[in-house]
């Protein structure tokens, strides 16, 4: 048996504790209690794992990794065993002595997400008060620290209009990358999907100010853009293919090869208490199923593009269709594309379900 | 700045470095959100900036160590480096 090729790049969300409530946040819906988070101990065992796997990066995510106290032991840690560590945060609770700390244990880089610009807005979606002011806040600590900074922005229809001031803001603030991502309808965001759904008018005007934002930055910025699939013709090949790249570890120590791969019913999650990080990854049954090309149904099974998008989002397909070895619905070839193409006339200007601990089965 | 471009010093911008990827047996440039594979050659250059020395002497070095013409070396090093600066991978320290 041939093993697998080894992952890339490891998500450790520490916990899915949170001072923000993002309508489209991408953590599940069933949030992981403190309780069951894992220790340091058990990271750090995480880590070693990883790096010996052939994992070159680590993105430190949550909810919000930096209520987590060992953060920067972590990091020291990660960075001890040759990993590229990335912080990914809201920003809300960096101040100079948790950067300094960070920076000292050799964190590389930081992505930052902001909700909007215009601060009244940002702190709608976001659903806390005084959150902006401390964003620009450890955007100007970062940057001053010398250490890159991304601006990461989830668009969607409440404030996709403002994408060149975004941009504006990424320059003043001194950003090297900037992520403009159309909001992913899966968890939250599939529940907030009819307030979030961006118009097709919003979509071109939103790839053309990315564009003239390359124009202008040229090599100066790095740009990334997500576009919304619902639009598109063909789905992305979501995390560069199920079990191909990337692993992801919930607060709790379940193994996923994304991020909302635990809707998937009638799968055992594996779990890094019990179990090895390299056997999750070659041998469990989860990491198998939809790895390659052996799985798909038609009209993936045929299609010549089946090892560019890998038959599109596994998640997506459970999400709409109720069967996550479906074609994504997103493809023109599904049989299913009628499901998305409902859904983009189907929005009006409902009132967000925040996303919440405990308190997220009432809409 | 020095006129002549081997006389300036390159360095990895903070948050980039060259590392080894022992699992795939290669080398790798870590970078923020990616990796990139590089080859040998790209790797034997990069090797050599430790941010204190001239490209004029990272050329010398290659062209003891690999025993090919100067001129040939010089200008592939003086291209690769361009790029990588263009990409915000390197920086000038002078
Ligand atoms: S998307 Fe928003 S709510 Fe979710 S973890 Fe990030 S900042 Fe918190
Ligand atoms: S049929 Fe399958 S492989 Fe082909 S484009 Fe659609 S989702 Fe991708």
């Amino acid at each position: 048996m041939t093993l697998p090729a080894p992952p890339m790049s490891l998500l450790a969300e520490l916990t899915h504790r949170c001072p923000l409530q993002c309508p489209y946040c991408s953590n599940p819906e069933a949030l992981e209690p403190v309780a069951q988070e894992l220790s340091t101990q058990e990271w750090i065992r995480v880590f070693d794992e990883a790096a010996d796997l052939g994992v070159l990066q680590v993105h430190f995510s949550g909810g919000e990794p930096m209520v987590r106290r060992d953060l920067s032991e972590l990091v020291r840690h990660a960075v001890r065993k040759g990993l590229y560590t990335n912080l990914i945060t809201s920003g809300v609770l960096m101040d100079s002595k948790a950067l300094g700390a960070l920076s000292s244990a050799g964190l590389d880089h930081v992505q930052l997400s902001f909700q909007d610009v215009a601060p009244i807005m940002a702190e709608h979606i976001g659903g806390m008060k005084g959150a902006q002011e401390k964003k620009i806040e450890a955007a100007r600590l970062v940057v001053a620290d010398g250490m890159p900074l991304t601006l990461n922005f989830v668009v969607h229809r409440l404030n996709v209009e403002r994408i060149p001031q975004m941009f504006d803001l990424a320059e003043e603030l001194g950003a090297r990358r900037v992520e403009i991502a159309h909001t992913q309808y899966y968890g939250w965001g599939l529940r907030n999907r009819r307030a979030l759904l961006p118009t097709r008018e919003q979509l071109q005007q939103s790839e053309h100010d990315v564009a003239a934002a390359r124009e202008r930055f040229g090599t100066r910025m790095a740009i990334d853009f997500v576009t919304p699939d619902y639009y598109a013709d063909e789905p992305k090949p979501c995390m560069g293919g199920w079990g191909q790249r990337f692993l992801n570890i919930t607060p709790s120590g379940r193994v996923l090869p994304c991020h909302a791969a635990e809707t998937i019913p009638g799968v055992l999650f594996p779990d890094v208490r019990e179990t090895g990080l390299a056997r999750i990854w070659n041998e469990s049954k989860l990491f198998g199923m939809f790895r390659g090309t052996d799985w798909m149904p038609e009209p993936c099974r045929s299609c010549a593009r089946k090892e560019e998008d890998w038959g599109g989002c596994r998640c997506q397909a459970l999400a709409l269709t109720g069967r996550a070895d479906a074609t994504d619905p997103v493809c023109r070839l599904s049989p299913d594309r009628g499901l998305v193409d409902k859904a983009i006339v189907q929005t009006d200007d409902q009132p967000f379900v925040y996303r919440r601990m405990g308190r997220n089965a009432a809409g | 700045m020095s006129c002549n471009p081997e006389g300036r010093v390159p360095a990895f911008a903070r948050g980039v470095r060259l590392q080894r990827d022992r699992v795939r047996e290669q080398w790798v440039i870590q970078a923020p959100e990616r990796a990139f594979i590089v080859d040998d050659i790209a790797a034997a250059v990069l090797q050599r900036v430790s941010g204190d020395v001239t490209l004029a002497h990272i050329i010398d070095d290659l062209t003891t160590a690999y025993d090919a013409p100067r001129e040939t070396i010089a200008s592939d090093v003086l291209s690769m480096v361009a790029d990588l600066v263009d990409r915000q991978a390197l920086v000038w320290r002078s």
